[in-house]
This record gives structure tokens, sequence and C-alpha cells, in this order.
């Protein structure tokens, strides 16, 4: 019979708290590989989620569909249409020949912006400097409507601005909007920082709690408890692997959204990582605190669910921003460590700021890291209760 | 030095009571049986006296410790086997042993002699999953978990729940052989039959200890007459014997009815035509020697 391996050999000579540190974090691995569907879920869920929020889930306007009613036919409305037709945002679907159409091909669906050019169009503006333009979008999704009247809006007054310059009349000042940043308004640039904050707070918060959970719900803590080694070494080689998966979610992400989606590190990568390792141990700590608090996992998830997880898809300024809530939800997002944690990686990643930028937002979750640290080690329960 | 005490232990959860001023002792290799139905404080008491709750009144020692004061002391010595299945059903047999052999600072190799009886039996499986063992094996590797480290004091709540008759045999031949490695052994169970494997029982029932003593002399103090019945109608039989004015008690226990006579003149005669005016037939009764259970049931009337 043979119980030894050569690592086990090794093993003998470490301290005896050092062991049980080792074989507690080598069955919580076993626990995690064995289990198929969790492993493939802990892997695969930053993709999905950055593939989702970057391509599926966007708010960007790319490809609408346009009509065109055009009574005209002269020289500036075909130079608009063209102008329309030339970039990515709108595709040129349909010449409508009469004013009753429109109703009836918005009503079919598939057209988001109708233009409707003014009679004698280049004469008028030749003459009288007044030319008429109508868009016309859907207003029930009146985030969409408004930016697709903002670029058609950009693209007609670049004519305009063309044809006053080629024919030497006094130069006039046109509106200019220009995006800072992200000058294409890429959601990626958006998406990638917020799905960060979500996939490392999911992975730490709530499979550190639900694991710590499983041991009560089954049993096993009991019988851990009975034994010699220190309640708060079972909890923290729990922490461990779940720390090892985020490390490895936050490569996958990161390599992902530069090499794939386009996003680059325009700053500090050493800041950056130590921003995230910081962003990872906090959300190990509010694991731990949940897990002292409940003993099933089903509440565990929902907490952690509940909790943690919407309010970081909704109040951390990651789809929605902050700055239009009510007070009440802009308190919440304050006090949210994802919105600080997103802010942070949006003044690295995307903006290139250095250190300098992101000092507030180092201490915000620094101390919150020792904030939840502390409950949760003065929650800890030595016993079942 | 005995190898448990408990003094006068109180526990309540809201309203319910679980534990009402419980005292005794077990002691040094002594396996002593706690003895009572579901829901009776078997498994509270295994809490307390492990350090996993604390008593709201009274006070316990283990192995000379007490249960709060010391109790890292107490988790450093004692095995524990709690009543429910607690193992890593992910885990093989061969892994739960050696990650609770690393727990609780020692090797399979070094207590190997102490748990060699049972875990010949899982060595063929030892590949294989907890989740994939059957009911007895489970209870015969989590026996050997909370072996591993050589205990002074076994606690086992309710080892033989939902194991088959030959495995529950083989797990009391086994306590018997640790007894004789002078491990102090305190073991719940809901069966009646197996206190007579015990040195000494406690019957417990909502709370309170009803009796403690050998199982030979609990048996012994049975003082009424005893006699076992059986007919060819049993549901209809406890009814006409419950209504008796002459019979003390009666209860079903498996394939006859137990009752207790309250008066010496009435006799087994006197039954039998009575039961035959009833219009049983087939009807057999016997005077038996009183049961573990049969004295359970006297001392909760």
């Amino acid at each position: 019979m043979k119980f030894f391996s050569a690592s086990q050999e090794k093993l003998r000579e470490m301290p005896i708290d050092m062991r049980q540190f080792l074989i507690f974090i080598k069955k919580e691995f076993y626990h995690i590989t064995r289990d198929k569907w969790t492993m493939a879920v802990l892997l695969l869920l930053p993709i999905l989620m950055l593939l989702l929020f970057g391509y599926a889930i966007t708010t960007e306007v790319k490809n609408t569909r346009l009509a065109v009613y055009d009574p005209s036919h002269d020289k500036a409305t075909e130079a608009i249409i063209n102008k329309l037709q030339a970039n990515d945002y709108f595709i040129l679907s349909q010449i409508l020949t009469e004013p009753n159409e429109i109703e009836k091909v918005f009503q079919e669906g598939d057209i988001g912006l109708v233009i409707v050019f003014g009679e004698r169009f280049y004469e008028n503006i030749m003459h009288t400097g007044e030319a008429q333009i109508q868009l016309i979008t859907d207003g029930t999704d009146p985030n969409t409507a408004t930016t697709l009247t903002n670029y058609a809006m950009n693209i007609i007054s670049s004519y305009r601005l063309e044809i006053l310059t080629t024919n030497n009349i006094p130069f006039q000042i046109v509106p200019n909007i220009k995006l800072l940043y992200n000058p294409q308004m890429k959601g990626a640039f958006n998406f990638v920082p917020g799905v960060m904050g979500m996939i490392l707070m999911l992975i730490c918060a709530m499979m550190t709690s639900i694991s710590i959970a499983r041991e009560k719900e089954m049993g096993t803590m009991e019988i851990l408890l009975v034994s010699p080694m220190k309640p708060i070494f079972i909890i923290l080689s729990k922490a461990v692997p779940y720390f090892v998966i985020s490390i490895v979610n936050l490569t996958t992400i990161l390599l992902i959204s530069v090499f794939i989606m386009g996003v680059p590190i325009a700053g500090s990568f050493f800041w950056l990582i130590t921003l995230s390792l910081i962003y990872i141990f906090l959300s190990l700590a509010l694991g731990l605190l949940i897990s002292a608090i409940v003993d099933s996992q089903l509440i565990a998830l929902l907490i952690s669910g509940m909790a943690l997880m919407i309010p970081i898809i909704f109040l951390s300024g990651m789809m929605f921003p902050v700055e239009n809530m009510p007070i009440g939800l802009r308190i919440i997002s304050e006090i949210l460590p994802a919105k600080w944690y997103i802010v942070a990686v949006k003044n690295l990643m995307i903006k290139g700021l250095g250190f300098s930028s992101i000092i507030n937002e180092l201490l915000m979750l620094s101390g919150m890291t020792i904030f939840f640290l502390a409950i949760s080690l003065k929650k800890f329960k030595i016993r079942l209760e | 030095m005995k190898a448990i005490s408990v003094n006068n232990i109180y526990r309540n959860y809201g309203d319910v009571e679980a534990l009402i001023d419980i005292s005794f002792e077990v002691e040094q290799g002594e396996i002593f049986g706690i003895i009572g139905p579901d829901g009776a404080g078997k498994t509270t008491l295994f809490r307390i006296l492990t350090t996993l709750l604390l008593a709201d009144k009274g006070s316990a020692t283990v192995d000379g410790c007490d249960v709060i004061k010391d109790f890292k002391l107490i988790r450093n010595r004692v095995g524990y086997m709690p009543g429910r299945f607690s193992l890593y059903l992910d885990l093989t047999v061969e892994e739960n042993l050696n990650f609770f052999a690393t727990v609780f600072n020692t090797t399979i190799e070094e207590n190997y002699y102490l748990i060699e009886d049972i875990y010949k039996q899982l060595e063929p499986f030892k590949d294989r999953r907890a989740s994939a063992l059957s009911g007895g094996m489970k209870q015969k590797l989590a026996l050997c978990c909370s072996l591993i480290h050589k205990p002074t004091v076994l606690f086992l709540d309710e080892p033989t729940t939902g194991v088959d008759p030959v495995s529950r045999k083989e797990l009391w031949e086994m306590l018997k052989k640790l007894k004789q490695q002078g491990i102090s052994i305190l073991v719940s169970t809901p069966y009646m039959d197996e206190a007579e494997m015990c040195d000494r029982i406690a019957l417990i029932q909502n709370g309170n200890f009803l009796k403690i003593d050998t199982p030979k002399n609990i048996v012994n103090q049975f003082d009424n007459i005893l006699w076992a019945l059986s007919s060819n109608r049993m549901y209809d039989l406890l009814n006409d014997l419950r209504n008796h004015p002459k019979i003390k008690s009666c209860y079903a226990f498996g394939d006859s009815h137990h009752i207790t006579i309250s008066t010496d003149n009435f006799l087994l005669n006197d039954l039998n035509i009575f039961l035959n005016e009833k219009g049983h037939k087939d009807i057999e009764i016997s005077p038996i020697k009183a049961s573990i259970e049969d004295c359970f049931m006297q001392l909760t009337n």
C-alpha cells in the first residue's frame, strides 16, 4: 500500500498550518475542476459577457436603414444622400415617391430614419440661404432616435460647411460635436471596464460565498470546525482558488479587449493590475462577509445576485449615466465598490491618465477592502451559530 | 478524570426546549449510548459537547477540558461524526481520508492500525467518489475519517441510521474494538435494539433523560407483566386491547403487540376468551421478557 507520493513527503516537512492550508486549497481545486459546469461557467462567462456587451447589447447605432423622399432631385440633395451613405451609420434602403409612404415604411418597421427634402432644395440654398430638410425617426425608442438625428445632423452640417466655403460666402459657424477619447462612440470602450467590474465581483464574491455556504449545507463545516484547523484558515483557503480564477479571468478579459475588440490600454499597465488586485481582494472580502451571514447556497446566490450584481449593472455607470439618476440612486452608486473601480479603469485604460488620476479611487477601494475584511472577520463564527 | 462530564446542561431554540437540565458522566473507555427517538435532543447534546453550540445554562467537560473555555483543546482531541453524512461527495474515498488526516495533523499510515478493519473493506473502492458508495460504506468511511487522528473521545451521532443490518453489526463490532484501544465513545441511536451493545445508556425524550443505567439493569427493573399478542386482524386487535380496562398499555411492535397488565388476577386465558368474543382468529399470546423499547415505553408513560 502506498499513501505517499513524493510531493506529500515534502509536505510532511512543512509547518502544520501550512500543510493544512495547502491540502485545503487542493481540495477546493478538486471541487472546482470536477464540476465541469461550474468550471465552464467560471472560465467562459467573462468571454461571453464581453462578446454580449461588446457586440450584441449595444447602444451604438450602426447600419440604420434610411428612406429618402426627395422631390427636388438636384445637386445638393444627391450630395447629402451620398454623404449619408458614405459611413457605417446609414444604409439607403428605399427612395420614397410620395409623402404618404412615410407612415407606411415606419410601420413596416425596418426603416430607422426618413429624410424629407423640401422642393427646389439647391435653388433655395443658393438664393435665399434657406432650404428645408426634415428628419423623421421612431420616437418610441428616444435614445436611438436622438443618436440617429444627431448623426444625420452632423453629416448635413458638414455638407453645408462645404457649400459655404466653396462659394466664398463669408465664414459661418457650424456646430461641431467632437467626442473625446472615444471619437467613434465605440460601446466596447464603455463596456470593457464595466464587464471587468462585474466579472471580478461575480467570481470572487458570489463563488466564495456559495462555496462556504455549501460546506455549511453539506455538514462538512461541522467536521472542519471540530478539527485542529484554525477557522480563519478554513475561510482564507476558500478565497485562494477564486483569487487564482479571477487572475485568469482578468487576463482573458484584457487579452480579448486589446486584441479582439481593439480597446487599448492607454495608461499604466502596472497601476491597472494593482487596482484590479485591490478590487479582487475587496470582492473576496465581500464574499466572506456574505458567507458569514448566510447558511445556504441559495441565499448566498440571491444576496450576491441582488445586492451585488444588479446594482453593478444598473447603478455603476456601466449602462446608464449616473449623473442623470435621482439623488437617492446616486448615493447608492457612490457606495458601490464597482463604480469606483470602473471609473478608475476608464481613467487608466481608455483615457490613458496616470496614477494621480486614480488616487481617490485607489484609496476608496483600499478603505472599503479593510472595512469589509474587518467586519467579515468580526462576524465569522467559530461555532455553528 | 471522566471522559465526559455534563452538569445541568439546558438549551432552547426559541420556545422549544431541546435539552432540559441534563447531567451525566462517561467513564474512560466506556461506550455510552444516548437512546431516543428523532427530535429528542440528541444532536443538540452532541453539538454542545463538540463545542459547536453553546448551552444556555450548565457546564460540561470533555477529556477534562471545558467545552466553552478550552474549545480549541477539545477540537484537537476528539473525533466527531455528525448524523448526516458529511464528507466530500466529489472526492474519492482515499482523497477524503487523506484530507481529514492532514487536517488533523496526521497521516493515514500513522494510525492505520485503528481503521484497518474497516478500511480493508473500503480499499477496493478507494478511487471511487464518495457519492458512489452505498449507505453502509459511506458510514464506514465517515467513521474512518473521524478516527484517523486517534481521538481520545469519539462522538458518533446516529452512525447506524440508514445503514443495512450487516453493516450495522460491523460498525458496532468496530466500536467494541476501539473501546479496547482506550477510546471513550458517546454514541446516539434511535434503534432501541442497539442499546445492549453499549456499556451504559441514557434514555432521552423531549430533552429529558428518563434513565441512565446499564442496559441489563434497565431491563431487569421492568416490573410489569408483559405479553406479546398477535391475531389475524392486527389493527382491530390494537384498538380492542387498548379499550380493555385491565390492560395498562398496549403498543405495536413489528409483528406483535406488547401489552402490560395492571392486576395479577387477569390471566392469559381470560384475555383469550375476551378476544375470541371480539371475533379474532389465530390468536397467539405469550409472556415475554422486556426489551429496552418496552422499558422506554413504560418510562414515557
